[in-house]
């Protein structure tokens, strides 16, 4: 047991030594949370607009008024024609238009709005959004037999669907990507040579490497919890207990991971590229973080679903932001105990004894 | 002597097994994977509808839900209640209850986008509903739900895309992630590799200059992009028929000025760097960071004021709005001045960086 954890503090020592990995481990996490909270958006804000009007009179006052005043378009020019409207659209001084027609003020005509559809979802956005502001008048609430409710996130705010994917991301980041380096570094280097032929057990030198990248995950996930939190104010609805428990879970399935990346792996560029091509990209692009998984085709569909990280990011999401009971989450918490004990099997199978 | 130093490159981009193979099929499997997967459009809306009042009006509302090609009818439930536990088990997204003449649509928003764009869609249909029966308009927006008397026509055109093609808007910026990864991560394990396996010192005590070494380092990389970037043109060709609008020689010269950013980004970090995970971490945080921020996933529009400063100095802001109004708006030399004079200024000095970073006696 002494040997044991002579070993996991030989390691620690080794992952604390080396400051730079250190500042950007810790770093990483508070930085994306920080960008994901408060910088990115698909918010409708600013949206730069051209008011094209041969004159200006009462009724086209009052219209760009409305637009004016509303949080969603700054009026950046006036322009005297379409065409001009539409030059400035092209060098991006502008991302739509507002032409009224000549004789608006006789309500027969209407306007047109020239939109720039680079990005069609936004563009669309942009539309509904000053259709609504210009033709809406004083609301009369007993005309109102339409209501619209956001559930678990009125203020539709994109932190909550992005910090579950992120805690996702960071965990597999650690615990599978640094630990195969670690180890694929030590072959490399030649010492693994030196720590094979001790009298400590293979295998317990490679669990000695992953107890300290544990206890690294484990401080990384309160920090992020934390963060989301008091910072980003991401609602922790369920019970932290079961959080915490899915979460080490998680992590344990992120260990065998790496594990089977270094023993398949020779050098370290092969292990960094295995699982950043294996493991991070799938994870971020199909595990729903940035774009939904339901409007993939089919054979993506299906791909997606062998991603652990996915069901992981699901198991957060209910449990966090919907805050349900564990019975709610079963089929993805059995889904990765079933992967984890499958990949630990795999992974102490091929472990090589001796240095092939 | 700087002939030479390329030569040795190339040898050692090739003797290594696995880089070339990487190098070819990266592009390819990203081109031809990531804009089926960056659909942002809102599909495979399971709805569950509970009516209450069983009108004739309502019925006919709910078969024309279930019929939506755009919707998944997730069923009729007796209550709310039975309704809400679908949506905690994930087998529904949207509800919409019908009750006493009123209509309620209750969506499922943890993700943001994709509640209020269900929602939208869905209110919208049941407007259609509503206006056929009596004539009246309610409009419902998360932030207002308010009904009027609409008194002039809206019309609405789009520029550029017309069929709202969200792959055309992904295809430039699919361009710049390729570019990115290649020449931001490969110069970045090059100096600090062979600072790994100990060949940098044989490099040190020769009498090559520093600005050749560098840009003996930088070139073999330069002409990479050039193949990548032809390589994803062919392909946006060929499997989605997209071809840029505006004239391709911007197309190369944006895209070989981002090289010239990322690969100079590259060796400073590798100079600076002692063993390649430390390299490795440094370049990713850095490339999550400029990525983040550049408007390549989401408007730069929306960013809080602190965040837009910060597109002053990322390359791939510029990078991605001249990129694109060449590609989808076709803008000519002229409307993409500004993003080129940026993107050279911040290359130039990148490189200059590098080569003051790099030191041969530490």
């Amino acid at each position: 047991m002494k040997q044991f954890w002579s070993f996991v503090i030989k390691e620690a020592k080794h992952i604390l030594r080396d400051k730079r990995t250190m500042l950007i481990l810790f770093g990483m996490p508070v930085v994306m949370m920080l960008l994901f909270g408060f910088a990115i958006t698909t918010d409708v804000k600013n949206v730069r607009t051209v008011v094209v009007t041969s004159q200006m009179d009462h009724e086209t006052r009052q219209a760009v008024e409305r637009l004016a005043q509303s949080e969603y378009f700054t009026i950046v020019a006036t322009a005297g024609t379409p065409r001009e409207a539409e030059r400035m659209i092209r060098s991006q001084k502008a991302d739509m238009a507002v032409v009224f027609a000549s004789d608006f003020a006789s309500k027969k005509s209407g306007l047109q709005l020239i939109v720039d559809g680079s990005d069609p979802n936004m563009a669309q956005q942009w539309a509904t959004f000053a259709t609504a502001v210009l033709t809406s008048a004083v609301a009369n609430s007993s005309f109102f037999i339409l209501h619209s409710s956001l559930l678990y996130n009125p203020q539709m705010k994109s932190a909550y669907n992005f910090v579950p994917a992120i805690m996702g991301m960071l965990l597999m980041l650690i615990c599978a990507m640094m630990t195969s380096i670690s180890i694929v570094r030590e072959k490399e280097r030649g010492t693994m040579e030196v720590l094979l032929v001790s009298p400590v057990r293979p295998l317990m030198v490679i669990v000695a490497k992953a107890v300290p990248y544990l206890v690294l995950a484990f401080v990384i996930l309160i920090v992020i919890l934390l963060m989301a939190r008091y910072v980003l104010g991401v609602p922790l609805a369920g019970s932290l207990f079961w959080i915490v428990m899915v979460s080490i879970l998680y992590i344990l399935l992120a260990l065998s991971l790496g594990l089977l990346i270094s023993n398949v792996a020779q050098t370290q560029l092969v292990a960094l590229l295995l699982s950043a091509m294996v493991l991070l990209m799938p994870v971020v692009m199909l595990s729903g973080m940035m774009f939904p998984v339901e409007s993939m085709p089919q054979v993506l569909q299906w791909i997606a679903a062998v991603v652990p990280p996915r069901y992981y990011i699901e198991a957060m999401r209910k449990l966090m932001i919907m805050g349900v009971g564990i019975g709610d989450v079963m089929k993805e918490v059995i889904v990765l105990a079933a992967m984890t004990a499958a990949l630990l099997a795999v992974s102490l199978k091929k472990f090589n004894v001796r240095l092939e | 002597m700087l002939r030479f130093l390329i030569q040795k490159e190339f040898l050692q981009i090739r003797r290594n097994a696995f880089l070339p193979r990487l190098i070819v099929l990266f592009p390819i499997v990203i081109m031809c994977v990531m804009p089926w997967v960056m659909q942002m459009e809102v599909k495979n809306i399971v709805v569950d509808v509970v009516d209450i009042d069983h009108t004739v009006e309502s019925q006919r509302l709910v078969r024309q839900i279930a019929a939506s090609s755009y919707f998944i009818f997730g069923g009729q439930k007796s209550t709310y209640a039975e309704a809400m536990k679908d949506i905690e088990k994930g087998r529904a997204d949207i509800i919409l209850e019908i009750r006493d003449g009123q209509y309620l649509i209750a969506a499922n928003a943890v993700n943001g986008t994709k509640g209020s764009m269900g929602s939208a869609y869905l209110s919208q249909i049941v407007n259609e509903e509503l206006r056929m029966k009596n004539g009246e308009f309610a409009t419902a927006l998360p932030t207002s739900a308010a009904a009027n008397s609409s008194s002039f026509i809206v019309n609405s055109l789009t520029l550029y895309n017309k069929h709202q093609n969200y792959k055309l808007f992904m295809i430039p910026a699919l361009l710049a992630i390729v570019m990115m990864l290649m020449t931001g991560f490969l110069p970045t394990l090059n100096i600090v590799g062979e600072k790994e396996s100990g060949t940098i010192e044989q490099i040190n005590v020769t009498p090559v200059s520093k600005w050749a070494f560098i840009l003996s380092k930088l070139i073999p990389y330069w002409l990479i992009a050039l193949f990548v970037v032809t390589v994803c043109l062919i392909l946006a060709w060929l499997v989605y028929g997209i071809t840029p609008v505006g004239s391709l020689w911007l197309v190369y010269a944006l895209a070989m000025l981002l090289a010239l950013f990322f690969s100079s980004f590259g060796l400073i970090v590798s100079n600076y760097s002692d063993t390649m995970q430390q390299a490795m971490f440094v370049m990713w945080f850095f490339i999550v960071c400029i990525m983040l921020l550049s408007g390549l996933f989401t408007p730069t529009r929306s960013m809080p004021h602190w965040a837009y400063l910060t597109t002053y100095v990322n390359p791939m802001h510029y990078f991605i709005d001249a990129i694109r109004t060449v590609f989808i708006r076709g803008g000519g030399f002229r409307e993409v001045a500004h993003q080129l004079s940026a993107l050279i200024a911040i290359g130039l000095f990148m490189a200059t960086w590098a080569v003051r970073s790099y030191k041969k006696n530490n």
